[in-house]
């Protein structure tokens, strides 16, 4: 494996983290106003992400700045050819960092009320946005000789992208509620079971049906050879069998499914890409890959030594974080937010 | 209509200017509540434990914004500025990367540990989480102007095909910009901190309410920021001392020095600049001065404006090198007269708690409330000459601003954004300094929103009786 490869990798292992701890993140946020009967009830929802969601947003700015670093025609053009989606994006961001902060200040139900809407369009619009770019991502955008990608608006909401967002809304819903299953303990957990076990069918549903529409529509499930398709196939049936999991409380089980599926999803997803990091439309000529795109070996090599070295000690304080925190939440419990 | 690139600009210098109101907070007060929760450790004294949970409101709300602001600080590079992106990424990107390797998990994930872990973890362990996440502020604002000094001294790379490669990290960790830079950055920020901390304690000695709490916070931090805000009179010193060597123009244009200057050089305290004409009609002048702010000695003479403007056009083509004069003049003059007041303030506070009178001293602890203000202005006014000084390069003598946006962008899209943004900021700026009113006037410390008082009796009965004895 060579330095660019193992740069792509390390991208894609950060977007999977990324999807798959900010994914149950989204997901909270996106239920909790509805799911939570009360003040208190939402409270307990909103806290089972509390100690993470801001240590799961890093997984994304960590790979942006990965980005930046290793390849960084990849970053420029995408950022600068997604400008819309990402404005949005990084709005609604910025509200749903400080409306989880801002929420507990003050005990009043307007105010209350105000935040919990923060949360949600900072939770919903995210996982749709991240789906209609991936889905972009698949079929490619114009770009030119010149690596500039010449866009509008519009142009990323054709039908495919659009059932990629939801797709992956519905996605990153269900794996939140089987995250509040796993975390919370008899009413609440009861009804964020409940509301799974009635999303879950609609999610397989749109997760076959976007996968099927892909394998029309793009080459990037079979680019490396017909036998990679195991790979969203695995995806939908380990989403099948948390949905069944979920009914028979087996919900570390069912979580680690619902992680599963967001990891194969998205692996699949880079695979099929590789070793293009942003597909042309135009001619695959003007395709960015992870050698056209790159840096210098100097920096690739050095940015490696880094990594290995910080890489143990941040996963093992993630997850020594999410050790300490393991207690499920109640409503007697210390809640900050 | 605005042009892309003046709007690309006014989006990098509001996000920036804005960004910076919260980041040295960040940076002063994760130190503040260390040492306090410190000393709480050590003594065991309830008072500083509330003390750290006070000031933790303010962090929390704080480094929300920080954090929400600072993600769109490290996107608008590839967003408008797509071309500047493709050219330093190999050079620039990996102080990015690492800064949030390195520095963001580490202060998101402990400080994640520190608001949840009151009762769930070892005082000794709790203690060590708000220290990791104090020391990952400080070094993710050593990555990030181990990126900003490329930009103002671009050393350690090559250029090949059009593009800056990095062949030394050495080099770019031991760039003289940085380590003229990063202390007086740290200090600074410290020193924001720290006023923030005494501004807002002395507003309670000034009501006299819990008077325990408040008056330790002063003391803390009044005495931290006096030290490090006369420390920066030598970082800054040292920085300027470096800038005459390495950007003669940033110190030029600061000094509205048009033409190369007598030896000894004096220093113009204030002046009427004409741009147009590239000379001051009026201005007071302090002799000797200037020689001894550039050189440690009072003789030798600073090369003027225009005669660089000469030099750089042979260097680097025709062109406009000088940078906005009036702007770094001011700027200038507002960072060493906010910084000079604050030096005053900090060893008066220090002689009043020496002599026991701060109680009684009404007048300048009212001063004090008002100088929370003070360090922003430094701080704003210091990065503006930054930035502007190195105009009209975005990378000193390698890259011009207007060669570096993104093609791809049209005015309008930027434009909608740099309103977006700006509205934003507005709503988050309301709010915050909202909440900070709100959370500042609070009297009844059971309200504090961490409701583990509630849940340990023990804990309660203290935090009411530590309550009453202030009001």
């Amino acid at each position: 494996m060579d330095l660019n490869q193992l740069w792509y990798l390390l991208i894609a292992v950060l977007f999977v983290g990324f999807f798959v701890l900010e994914g149950f993140d989204f997901g909270v946020g996106t239920v909790a106003k509805f799911l939570g009967k009360n003040n208190q009830e939402r409270r307990v929802y909103i806290n089972t992400i509390g100690p993470y969601w801001d240590a799961n947003e890093v997984w994304l700015i960590t790979a942006g700045g990965a980005m930046f670093a290793a390849f960084p025609h990849w970053y420029a053009t995408m950022f600068s050819g997604f400008y819309i989606p990402l404005v949005f994006m990084l709005l609604v961001l910025i509200l749903r960092g400080v409306a989880f902060e801002f929420r507990g200040q003050i005990d009043h139900i307007k105010w209350r009320k105000t935040w919990d809407w923060g949360i949600f369009i900072g939770s919903i619009v995210p996982p749709v946005l991240w789906g209609v770019v991936l889905a972009n991502f698949m079929i490619g955008m114009p770009i030119d000789a010149d690596m500039e990608m010449q866009t509008g608006f519009l142009f990323f909401l054709n039908p495919f992208a659009l059932l990629g967002g939801i797709m992956f809304l519905s996605l990153t819903t269900t794996h939140g509620l089987q995250f509040l299953t796993l975390r919370t303990t008899g009413d609440m957990q009861e009804r964020a079971r409940k509301v799974g076990r009635t999303i879950a069918p609609i999610t397989l549903v749109l997760v076959l049906g976007f996968a099927i529409w892909a394998m029309i529509k793009t080459d990037i499930f079979v680019y490396h050879g017909t036998a990679w398709i195991i790979l969203p196939l695995l995806a939908w049936v380990a989403l099948l069998l948390s949905s069944i999991l979920n009914v028979k409380r087996k919900d570390k089980m069912a979580f680690t499914l619902t992680s599963m599926t967001i990891i194969l999803l998205i692996s699949s997803v880079f695979i099929g890409m590789y070793p293009r990091v942003l597909i042309s439309s135009i001619s695959d000529a003007n395709s960015l890959t992870i050698y056209n795109a790159a840096s210098g070996a100097y920096t690739l090599k050095l940015m490696s030594y880094f990594s290995l070295a910080l890489l143990p000690f941040v996963l093992g304080y993630t997850a020594w974080s999410y050790y300490i925190f393991r207690k499920r939440i109640t409503k007697d419990d210390e809640l900050e937010y | 209509m605005l042009d892309a690139l003046v709007i690309a600009r006014l989006q990098f210098a509001s996000t920036t200017i804005f960004h910076y109101f919260f980041v040295p907070i960040s940076i002063g007060l994760a130190l503040l509540i260390a040492i306090m929760q410190t000393i709480y450790y050590f003594k065991g004294e309830d008072v500083y434990k509330r003390m750290a949970k006070f000031w933790g409101v303010l962090f929390l709300i704080n480094f929300a914004v920080g954090v929400v602001t600072g993600i769109l600080q490290e996107f608008q590079f590839g967003m408008n500025w797509s071309t500047y992106s493709r050219f330093v990424g190999d050079v620039f990107g990996p102080s990015l990367a690492i800064e949030a390797l390195a520095a963001f998990f580490l202060e998101s994930t402990f400080l994640g540990i520190w608001v949840f872990g009151w009762d769930r973890l070892s005082k000794r362990v709790h203690l060590i989480s708000i220290w990791l996440v104090s020391f990952g502020t400080v070094l993710s604002a050593f990555w990030i102007l181990s990126a900003n000094s490329f930009m103002q001294n671009p050393v350690g790379f090559e250029q090949v095909d059009g593009r800056a490669q990095m062949t030394s990290i050495s080099e770019i960790l031991l760039n003289p910009h940085l380590w003229s830079q990063f202390p007086h950055v740290l200090l600074t920020s410290i020193a924001t901190g720290a006023f923030l901390v005494a501004g807002i304690s002395a507003y309670k000695m000034v009501k006299k309410e819990n008077l325990d709490m408040f008056v330790r916070s002063f003391k803390i931090s009044i005495t931290l920021g006096a030290v490090v805000v006369f420390l920066t009179l030598f970082t800054g010193h040292l920085q300027a001392q470096y800038i005459v060597e390495a950007q003669p123009m940033k110190l030029a244009a600061a000094e509205a020095q048009w033409d190369t200057s007598g030896d000894p050089a004096p220093f113009t305290l204030v002046a009427n600049i004409d741009t147009d004409k590239k000379e001051n009609t009026l201005s007071l002048e302090l002799p000797y001065l200037l020689s001894f702010f550039a050189y440690d000695e009072f003789s030798g003479s600073l090369e003027g404006l225009n005669q660089i403007q000469e030099r750089y056009e042979k260097e680097y083509g025709p062109g406009n090198y000088i940078p906005p004069v009036k702007t770094l003049f001011w700027s200038f003059r507002a960072m060493v007269g906010s910084g000079s007041v604050m030096i005053l303030l900090g060893l008066y506070g220090i002689y009043a708690l020496r002599k026991d009178k701060i109680l009684e001293k009404t007048l300048y602890l009212k001063v004090m409330i008002v100088a929370i203000a003070l360090p922003f202005i430094a701080n704003s006014t210091g990065w503006i000459m930054t930035e502007m000084g190195r105009q009209p390069f975005v990378v000193f003598g390698l890259m011009k601003t207007e060669d570096a946006i993104s093609p791809s962008v049209t005015a309008g899209e930027m434009l909608f954004s740099l309103i977006a943004f700006n509205l934003m900021y507005a709503v988050l700026a309301a709010v915050s300094i909202y909440l900070y009113v709100r959370h500042i006037k609070k009297t009844d410390f059971d309200e504090l929103p961490t409701p583990e008082d509630s849940k340990d009796p023990f804990d309660q009965k203290e935090a009411k009786g530590g309550a009453n004895i202030g009001s």
